[in-house]
């Protein structure tokens, strides 16, 4: 303890200030909206407010979306995933773009894409009107899927990574002992790879609770039906500002914490 | 436009009048396209005078405005966001109505389900948006909807009427409660079906100049442009009624 004491000192010394200043700044900055949204926290209401049915219908409603979506995710995500990382095909990159473009696409823009694909006028969604009377905006399924348009490329990216640094000796031992690729892929490769999907999907799960542009586009607002957190947070700002702090403080609190839990796995990993 | 465009009353660029400078007027979405071309006209009018506009939902730029968002001119689309502005005492004098507002139906162009009033909206199946009620088009919607006595349960409440309307354009709802001047900005793509119970909903518009403004003077010429005959030709050829 003593000697170690002297050497860390040593290396805090050495931190260049031209580093230091700036990774200050940069931390107030993303830390300070956090704190301005504490300190103008009504704490003494905030027990009443809480229970307020309203928010309550707009947190199950989130928690709820957010879940399914997180699932579908994980059903048509790791095995493309596991596609991009183990099968050579031509026009791969090509896909791992495509696939990962609503990570930077403005979620307003998904949500009109899904209009045009979905809606009753859509590609897919005329047909579906016109043959089962199914109509998919202003639905939670809808919800669902906008959650899972803007959610899925953070979990196939995680996979993706898992299974390029899996040791792939563990597969092909399970194939020497006569493991077909079906069984390969579920008694070995998934076991293999479980951290990552963990990761992923928190993540997903995550980015699908804070999902507000592409729902409010292809979902609409409708409370019970559509109107998750984000929605609500927006519409309380036209009357009540301390209903919107409020909402964000819950959205802030359970992102926090989902994202603390993922700390060593993913956001500290070297 | 962050600051520091204050132009001295005795600037010479301004020709004496002290109008000049840059000017950032926050006005309601229903606003956009009669105000777009006043903001053209006053600038053709005055020299040296550059007008930047902010569009969104009334109740948003109110909170804005209150937030300290840097605005000379506030319009708004009704009488509670304003009052949410000079209540917190951000006002610089009295908020006057400079034109008022009416609601109409939208329906696809054709008005292909031949809806003539509130009461068609109910019919088994119908598709309807309506404005939340937390935006003056919201309001309107429930008043007008519960003076006529019609219970309607609209599949989405929009959170302005710009995106109430664009859901009738995309065809992915059969109808929406949208301003008239709304309607007939996108007469191209949608049908506006006047219905008699709109009389009871009728939105007066206020205009102020904001304490903060660091335009005063050209602030307040722009708000008396607005109110001019000429502002109010364009507001008039947009569907807005005389206030």
């Amino acid at each position: 303890m003593t000697r170690a004491v002297p050497t860390r000192t040593r290396r805090t010394g050495r931190i260049p200030i031209a580093l230091l200043v700036p990774a200050t700044l940069g931390m107030v900055f993303l830390v300070l909206p956090l704190v301005g949204l504490l300190v103008r926290t009504p704490w003494s209401t905030l027990p009443q407010r809480l229970t307020e049915p309203g928010v309550l219908t707009a947190l199950r409603l989130s928690v709820q979306t957010a879940s399914l979506a997180t699932l579908l995710c994980l059903v048509l995500g790791i095995p493309l995933a596991w596609l991009l990382a183990r099968v050579s095909f031509p026009g791969r990159r090509v896909v791992r773009a495509l696939i990962t473009v609503p990570l930077v696409l403005p979620p307003v823009v998904g949500g009109v894409a899904l209009l045009l694909v979905f809606g009753r006028r859509g590609l897919v969604g005329s047909w579906l009107d016109s043959t089962f009377g199914v109509t998919v905006p202003f639905t939670t399924t809808a919800v669902v899927l906008a959650e899972a348009f803007v959610a899925m490329p953070f979990l196939i990216i995680a996979v993706e990574g898992a299974l390029r640094g899996a040791d792939t000796r563990y597969e092909e031992a399970a194939a020497t002992l006569g493991a077909g690729r079906w069984t390969t892929f579920t008694h070995v490769t998934l076991p293999l790879v479980a951290p990552g999907i963990a990761a992923g999907a928190v993540l997903c799960w995550a980015r699908a609770l804070g999902e507000f542009g592409a729902t409010i586009t292809f979902a609409g607002n409708y409370p019970g039906r559509t109107q998750t957190m984000p929605l609500a947070v927006y519409l309380a700002l036209e009357t009540d500002l301390e209903a919107a702090i409020v909402l964000s403080l819950i959205l802030l609190t359970v992102s926090v914490v989902i994202l603390a839990c993922l700390r060593d796995r993913w956001i500290s990993s070297p | 436009m962050l600051g520091g465009c204050a132009e001295d009353p005795a600037d010479p660029t301004t020709g004496g009048t002290g109008i000049g400078g840059e000017l950032t007027v926050f006005a309601a979405a229903s606003l956009t396209e009669s105000f777009t071309r006043i903001g053209r006209d006053f600038e053709a009018a005055h020299q040296g005078v550059k007008v930047t506009f902010s569009f969104a939902g009334s109740s948003a730029l109110a909170t804005q405005i209150n937030q300290g968002a840097p605005a000379d001119v506030f319009a708004s689309a009704a009488p509670a966001p304003m009052a949410t502005v000079t209540e917190a005492g951000n006002g610089d004098g009295e908020p006057v109505t400079f034109v008022r507002n009416q609601l109409v139906i939208a329906v696809p162009e054709g008005n292909p389900d031949r809806v003539t009033g509130l009461s068609d909206l109910t019919r088994p199946g119908a598709k309807v948006a309506l404005c939340a009620e937390q935006v003056p088009c919201g309001a309107a919607a429930r008043m007008v909807l519960d003076a006529a006595g019609v219970a309607l349960t609209p599949v989405t409440l929009e959170q302005d009427v710009k995106a109430a309307l664009s859901k009738v354009r995309l065809g992915e709802v059969d109808a929406a409660l949208v301003y008239r001047t709304d309607a007939r900005a996108a007469a191209a793509d949608v049908d506006g079906v006047e219905f008699p119970e709109s009389a009871e909903a009728i939105n007066g518009y206020p205009i102020l100049v904001l304490k903060e403004a660091r335009n005063t003077t050209t602030a307040r010429a722009f708000v008396e442009y607005v109110r001019s005959d000429t502002g109010q030709a364009v507001l008039t050829e947009a569907g807005f009624q005389a206030p």
